[in-house]
């Protein structure tokens, strides 16, 4: 029984890695460029359905909603002035750039609203018991792995279906060929962060309703272990996220329960090690043979 | 070309906008300083004013740093170190006699490195005493340097025994962790026996490490079951419901935490959704939590921790304290303040005893007080009677209060 708990933590745990994962892969995926802010923008959308909820006294639902578009503006416009100049750069000057991003993030919101950690009224709060009383699952846990998957097949179907998701695979494999087919390389990659942002934005609600805290450096440490998980899933493939993120989070929370708690870290980064020494691409990526 | 000049302008911007983040939050701790160097500077002229004339140290004062996260996740203990000294420096100048103080804060955003810088600061300003650090890990690394450069230290709340180990001219005013440790195993042996315990500790934090230690052995030595520990890191401080249902499946009625409060939060309202209610038992890191910003108050209730200061106490001392503090911060004040208090009392009852003048090298008032620091007793808010030995530990007895409507009462 305790196993079953100790495995409905780690899938509620991995579900929030898996979220925060999507976003990051489908901005690999498209742009080619890690966006480190990524987490930073999931802290933002917290602060501002926070505010939304607690200063403004607005219902969750309108308070998310505010926090998905206050977001999609954000991503929008990190990407416009930020990386957009760097397109023709090396991969290095974006890569540092968004560290730059994330960063300016962090250090804005400590301006706008302190460095005291606040604590977040969950929007989903409850509990569903089970076989007497012995398993106990937070509705916001099942909340989150649903969103996930209702959110990941979205995804996998927008992007192999609709006009805006060809032009978005055309994009990834080659920028140049895809401008000279016609497509808009620019929009379609503002298309892509604010869908991605957008992402973060529930992201961070669903994050802070799970583990209820809020601190300007809230999006950082998750943000590394959605990066993680979407190495370890395959970067660039949404199901990889979507199942990196799930074991990452499983992983973790049985070392803590069978092994040890203070080597969970060290072991999923371990068996991070191992799957990449194995499957340099990770668990679904795509092997990409270059012809010579 | 045109590309070029844009990103360059953007780099810039960037690069700008995070001086501005850094400027303007050392310019939150400078505002700080300047509204207390001004106050002091206030007080001074006032006194000097009243007792000019009357000796020639009136127009020196003694000048006091105090240390502290100001910014960062530990503001609020900094914060209130640098107001419940400040509270004390304006009482002893007000008196008019001849020592006087003049304050200075300055914010380390709980990192060591930060701290040492600080430290440094303030030797340049002049610091002749050092109030600080507030937290344990820095305060570690500020009291090796004020052992080398030889500058008198009391530490509010730097309560890890590695504070004071082997340095003769640093001391505390709060219990040390092994203290607490011990002091929190004692107390629930004799108040709440039959309890079976679990522990989780932040195993990367020399303060929540430190206590749980001595707790240990102090539980094993009064025969107290502990049938859990778990333990988190700064990495892993978002998710402890493994932690809680391994706690709860190992039958444990009694949770121990010596972390800050702001963990703890996440776990009490964790614990709250798994249905889980055990007896929490805290430490001082968990003074603090009835004030987050957000928190449900309702979580806590029930929550036994060891303080040595509650300002619900009865006494006219602490009445008085309170009601300065919350007329000059609009905050109710916490232990850190209040130890902070004490502080500059020890400071002004060292002086007292010494005979140091304020014209003397912050060297020879560190070698002058060092000796006398064993013999004199304080009254303070935290504790009647404190003494100090030469190892630099206090001697004072803890309390245990209970969260109650959101406030400490006494059990």
């Amino acid at each position: 029984m305790e196993f079953l708990s100790y495995l409905i933590s780690g899938l509620s745990l991995g579900s929030v890695y898996a979220l925060i994962a999507l976003g990051y892969t489908m901005v690999y995926g498209i742009a080619k460029m890690l966006n480190f802010a990524h987490g930073d923008v999931i802290m933002i959308g917290g602060y501002v359905s926070f505010i939304a909820m607690n200063s403004a006294g607005l219902p969750a639902g309108v308070a998310i909603l505010l926090a998905v578009l206050v977001c999609t503006v954000l991503g929008v416009l990190i990407e416009g002035l930020a990386y957009k100049p760097l397109r023709e750069a090396t991969s290095l000057a974006v890569l540092i750039t968004a560290i730059g991003v994330s960063y300016f993030l962090q250090n804005a919101a400590q301006l706008i609203w302190g460095a005291n950690p606040v604590s977040y009224t969950p929007v989903i709060t409850g509990t569903v018991s089970l076989a007497g009383g012995k398993l106990n699952i937070s509705i916001v846990s099942i909340v989150t792995i649903i969103a996930c998957i209702v959110i990941m097949i979205c995804l996998q179907l927008f992007i192999s279906k609709g006009k805006i998701g060809k032009a978005m695979r055309a994009c990834s494999e080659d920028k140049g060929a895809a401008q000279l087919m016609g497509i808009n390389v620019n929009r379609t990659i503002s298309i892509t962060f604010a869908i991605g942002s957008a992402l973060a934005a529930i992201a961070g609600v669903l994050l802070c309703s799970a583990y209820p805290t809020l601190m300007p450096t809230t999006g950082s440490m998750p943000g590394i272990k959605a990066f993680t998980a979407a190495v370890f899933g395959g970067i660039g493939s949404v199901p990889g996220a979507f199942i990196g993120g799930l074991l990452l989070g499983i992983i973790e929370s049985l070392t803590k329960a069978y092994i040890s708690t203070q080597l969970a870290n060290s072991i999923v980064f371990a068996v991070l090690i191992i799957v990449l020494l194995f499957r340099p691409v990770g668990i679904l990526g795509k092997k990409i043979s270059e012809k010579v | 070309m045109k590309k070029k000049l844009l990103s360059i302008l953007l780099a810039s911007a960037v690069a700008a906008t995070t001086f501005v983040g850094c400027g303007s939050q050392t310019s939150g701790g400078t505002k700080e300083e300047g509204g207390s160097t001004a106050q002091t500077s206030e007080g001074d002229s006032e006194t000097t004013e009243g007792t000019e004339g009357d000796s020639a140290s009136a127009e020196g004062a003694f000048k006091i740093g105090a240390i502290g996260p100001l910014t960062g996740e530990a503001a609020i203990y900094g914060t209130a170190v640098v107001n419940g000294a400040q509270i004390a420096v304006d009482e002893i100048n007000a008196l008019g006699g001849d020592i006087q103080f003049e304050l200075k804060g300055e914010d380390d955003v709980n990192d060591a490195e930060t701290s040492v810088n600080a430290y440094n600061n303030l030797l340049d300003w002049g610091m002749q005493f050092l109030v600080g650090t507030t937290t344990s890990t820095p305060c570690v690394a500020v009291a090796a340097e004020a052992y080398a450069d030889r500058v008198f230290m009391i530490t509010p709340s730097g309560s890890s025994v590695a504070v004071v180990e082997g340095k003769d001219n640093v001391f505390q005013v709060c219990f040390t962790d092994p203290n607490q440790g011990k002091a929190s195993a004692d107390y629930i042996a004799e108040n709440i026996p039959g309890e079976k315990i679990a522990v989780i500790y932040k195993n990367d934090d020399v303060y929540s490490q430190g206590i749980r230690d001595v707790f240990k052995e102090e539980a094993d030595a009064k025969g107290l079951e502990v049938v859990y520990e778990g333990t988190f890191t700064t990495d892993t401080a978002t998710d402890f419901s493994v932690q809680l249902t391994a706690a709860q499946a190992a039958g444990a009625t009694l949770i121990f935490l010596p972390i800050y409060y702001q963990p703890a939060s996440i776990i009490l309202s964790q614990a709250d959704s798994m249905g889980y209610e055990p007896t929490w038992f805290g430490v001082d890191g968990m003074d603090g939590i009835l004030t987050m910003p957000g928190f449900d108050t309702s979580l806590a209730e029930g929550v036994m921790l060891l303080t040595p200061f509650s300002a619900d106490a009865e006494d006219e001392r602490t009445q008085n304290f309170v009601a300065t503090y919350k007329e000059q911060y609009g905050d109710t004040p916490n232990q850190f303040a209040a130890d902070a208090y004490d502080a500059v009392y020890t400071i002004y009852e060292s002086i007292k005893a010494s005979g140091v003048t304020p014209d003397m090298s912050t060297e020879e008032i560190c070698e002058a007080t060092i000796p006398v620091m064993t013999q004199i007793t304080v009254d303070g808010l935290t504790s009647e009677g404190m003494t100090w030995d030469a190892s630099g530990e206090v001697s004072k007895s803890p309390r245990a209060v209970v969260i109650k409507d959101g406030v400490y009462v006494t059990p």
